[in-house]
């Protein structure tokens, strides 16, 4: 890590408590808020968290933004609903129906999409920057289409109903949602936690050398592309835990999941968060989560909110915050904070050798 | 004096065989094995829906027509997005809704001179009620480019990532704002504002089939336009990027923007102007392709893909390049819905965007700058 282990900084000991509260809020939320905030908001938090900080992830120690991560979260969720749904006396719901016990499900699913997330890993792994967005941008694109049209395996409409087919372990989902919303916070939880081990493993450290400098990793014998889609299949299966949850949670998954509104939604996140530390996830997911509960009902005179159909749509809300976090501040809330922090410490004390900034730039 | 001699075949080409073996064998599925479905029904692996060329040349032909034209339209679209990224390394992700809008204004001018409500009939349309649409729309779009670029990304000129999410914020404000407000002259409530489905209509002229006397083909002559559209764009932007003093000064701007610069040429100037030119570009697009099918809310995420496809493919940021990746996607796109095995109602042309998928991971396992790209 940048900071000193030993004697840790003010601004460490201060995220940590923060952290520390955060968690404990979370552990006993379901006892405190009432069964919308717990259940919806913070559920709905923590499986978007997780999702975005595979993005985080890739972002800020691979330098690869992705926009496939919507993608892989919603193939996660789709191979669990083929696998686990029976087709039942209405058919309304479409997929293979293959009637699978829900754990082996689970556990296929989480390969099958981290397989997928290699492959995909694989095809743009020479390609950087700019290119690797527009690369996955297309994988998300193309994802949605093949859902839309593909009936076999999911079809416009997608499947439903996945939410009556959970392991035993998750149970009831409307009726003791509890049990959902404490297997979404360790999930949530395991994410964060395993993405800071695997940074700190011989691996995280040669993928953030192929980040700063891959020329200079390549000539020392390490395989660029290779890291590169090593990195890609471990975010994939970090997105194919959030996909799980979230098909629990909603009980359905359809092309409208993964599509390019979705795709950027999910960026949204990341980005409110701050690309650059993977505790913005779960911050930016918090953030865009209240925005999409709570701003829906405005009505601004003049500018539209594309309301006529949809009964309010908060998108150029959302557009706008968007573009004003770009513009004011690309690292995001995260980035503001550190950027606050920095800015304390060298009114606070002695001169400019202020701790420098823990982000960096993705 | 040796010959001419092949390469010693060693283990690094057998993907490059494989590959090879693939592509000759769906040519070969093409031309000759695909089989017209059986009258009882079912079929095999080789049943199409209408047979291999050599059965059936009037439905290849089509097909190959109807992929040569939508090219046509492909290209006017992403020459844009490939003309603002090729100088500037700016990927406008708001490329689509720019596309849309232009679509949407244009629909809105074509309503207000021929007046028809939602559906106008063809031969109500001369050739200034379809011109004059484009004429309004694309300066319209070139001017919200010209807007994006100077007010935004002007500043932030080398930060590639950011730029884009600037574009990405941007092409979701415009896509909620087209919901809110168009579009607006269609005649009944349930069309009016929420992005619903509009069409252009093409002038009265082109509703006419052409008969090409090949295989007795008879074929949409505004398809054909729409063909001759796409070449003249080409043309133009050849001309102009290739035998102006100004196309000159661009393809300095790509080579090397700092010593551009450096010789006291103004290069901002330039970059506004090819934004604008790129922006108006989707906004042609738009009208064109509005005109053979339509524009609809939503679609601007399949115009994105389109014109990233088309610049991935070709090449980034290379005029031919698009032009090269405007063809092979639209044959890919066209021939997969088409040549794909129909044994039943759920096989199987509905995989044909896997080919759209295979067609971008072939090219870039080969060739990561694409096919005309240079390496950056």
């Amino acid at each position: 890590m940048r900071w000193n282990l030993l004697r840790s900084s003010p601004k460490t000991t201060i995220e940590r408590a923060i952290g520390a509260t955060a968690l404990v809020l979370a552990a006993i939320a379901p006892l405190v808020f009432n069964g919308y905030w717990a259940h919806e908001i913070l559920v709905e938090t923590f499986l978007f968290g997780i999702a975005a900080a595979s993005l985080i992830f890739l972002s800020a120690y691979g330098g690869m933004v992705s926009l496939a991560q919507t993608a892989l979260f919603g193939i996660a969720g789709v191979i669990l609903g083929n696998l686990v749904t029976r087709g039942g006396p209405g058919g309304t719901s479409k997929g293979l129906h293959l009637g699978w016990d829900p754990t082996l499900a689970l556990v296929i699913a989480i390969v099958l999409t981290t397989a997928i997330g290699l492959i995909f890993g694989a095809i743009a792994a020479r390609s950087v920057g700019i290119y690797f967005l527009m690369i996955t941008l297309t994988y998300s694109v193309i994802t949605t289409y093949f859902l839309g049209q593909v009936t076999v395996v999911s079809g416009f409409s997608g499947i439903g109903g996945i939410n009556q087919y959970t392991p035993g372990w998750i149970g009831d989902v409307i009726g003791h949602p509890n049990r959902l919303y404490y297997a979404s916070l360790v999930a949530a939880v395991f994410t964060y936690v395993v993405i800071r081990y695997v940074i700190r493993t011989p691996f995280g450290i040669a993928l953030q050398g192929v980040r700063d400098e891959p020329v200079r990793m390549s000539s020392l014998g390490y395989n660029v592309p290779l890291h590169r889609t090593l990195a890609f299949g471990f975010a994939a299966f970090l997105a194919s835990l959030g996909g799980i949850l979230y098909v629990w949670w909603s009980g359905q998954i359809a092309p409208g999941n993964v599509d390019l509104p979705e795709t950027i939604n999910l960026l949204v996140m990341a980005v409110i968060g701050g690309l650059a530390r993977i505790e913005g996830a779960w911050l930016g997911a918090f953030a865009f989560i209240i925005i999409q509960n709570y701003v829906r009902d405005f009505n601004f005179p003049l500018i539209g909110f594309g309301g006529t159909l949809f009964g309010g749509s908060f998108n150029t809300v959302i557009g706008v915050i968007f573009l004003l976090i770009v513009l004011v501040s690309p690292g995001g809330l995260m980035g503001i904070w550190d950027r606050a922090f920095a800015a304390r410490l060298r009114v606070g004390r002695r001169g400019p050798r202020a701790e420098a900034p823990a982000s960096t730039s993705g | 004096v040796t010959g001419f001699r092949l390469p010693r075949l060693n283990r690094r080409h057998i993907p490059l065989l494989a590959v090879g073996a693939v592509v000759v064998f769906a040519f070969a599925y093409v031309l000759f094995i695909a089989q017209k479905p059986p009258e009882a029904g079912g079929g095999s692996w080789r049943t199409t829906t209408f047979g291999s060329a050599v059965d059936d040349p009037a439905s290849f032909m089509r097909i190959f027509l109807d992929s040569i034209t939508f090219a046509g339209a492909l290209f006017i679209v992403a020459s844009g997005f490939a003309l603002i990224f090729g100088l500037m390394r700016v990927v406008n992700m708001a490329h689509g809704a720019f596309y849309l809008l232009g679509g949407y204004i244009a629909y809105e001018i074509q309503q207000a001179m021929a007046g028809q409500g939602f559906a106008i009939p063809t031969s109500s349309v001369n050739t200034w009620e379809w011109v004059a649409p484009l004429l309004v729309a694309a300066p319209c779009i070139a001017v919200v480019g010209l807007v994006t670029q100077q007010g935004f990304l002007r500043w932030n000129q080398g930060q590639e990532l950011r730029q884009a999410l600037i574009t990405i914020a941007i092409s979701v404000i415009i896509a909620d704002q087209i919901i809110a407000h168009f579009p607006r002259a269609t005649s009944t409530v349930a069309q009016k504002f929420g992005g619903s489905a509009v069409s252009l209509t093409w002038p009265g002229w082109t509703d006419r089939f052409v008969n090409l006397h090949i295989v007795g083909v008879q074929y949409s002559l505004a398809r054909f336009v729409m063909l001759g559209l796409g070449i003249a764009v080409g043309l133009a932007l050849w001309l102009w990027l290739y035998r102006t003093k100004m196309g000159m000064v661009i393809r300095a701007g790509v080579d090397d923007q700092k010593m551009t610069s450096a010789l006291g040429i103004n290069i901002q100037r330039t970059f506004a102007i090819a934004f604008a030119v790129g922006s108006a570009l989707a906004a042609f697009g738009a009208v064109v392709w509005a005109s053979q099918a339509n524009i609809a809310s939503g679609q601007d995420g399949q115009w994105l893909l389109n014109s990233l496809v088309v610049v991935i493919v070709g090449g980034m940021g290379s005029i031919f390049g698009a032009a090269a990746g405007a063809i092979l996607y639209a044959f890919v796109l066209n021939f997969s819905a088409t040549y794909l095995p129909t044994t039943g109602p759920d096989c199987c042309t509905q995989y044909s965007i896997v080919f759209t998928f295979a067609l971008i991971a072939l090219v870039l396992a080969f060739r990561p700058q694409g096919l005309f790209g240079r390496p950056a």
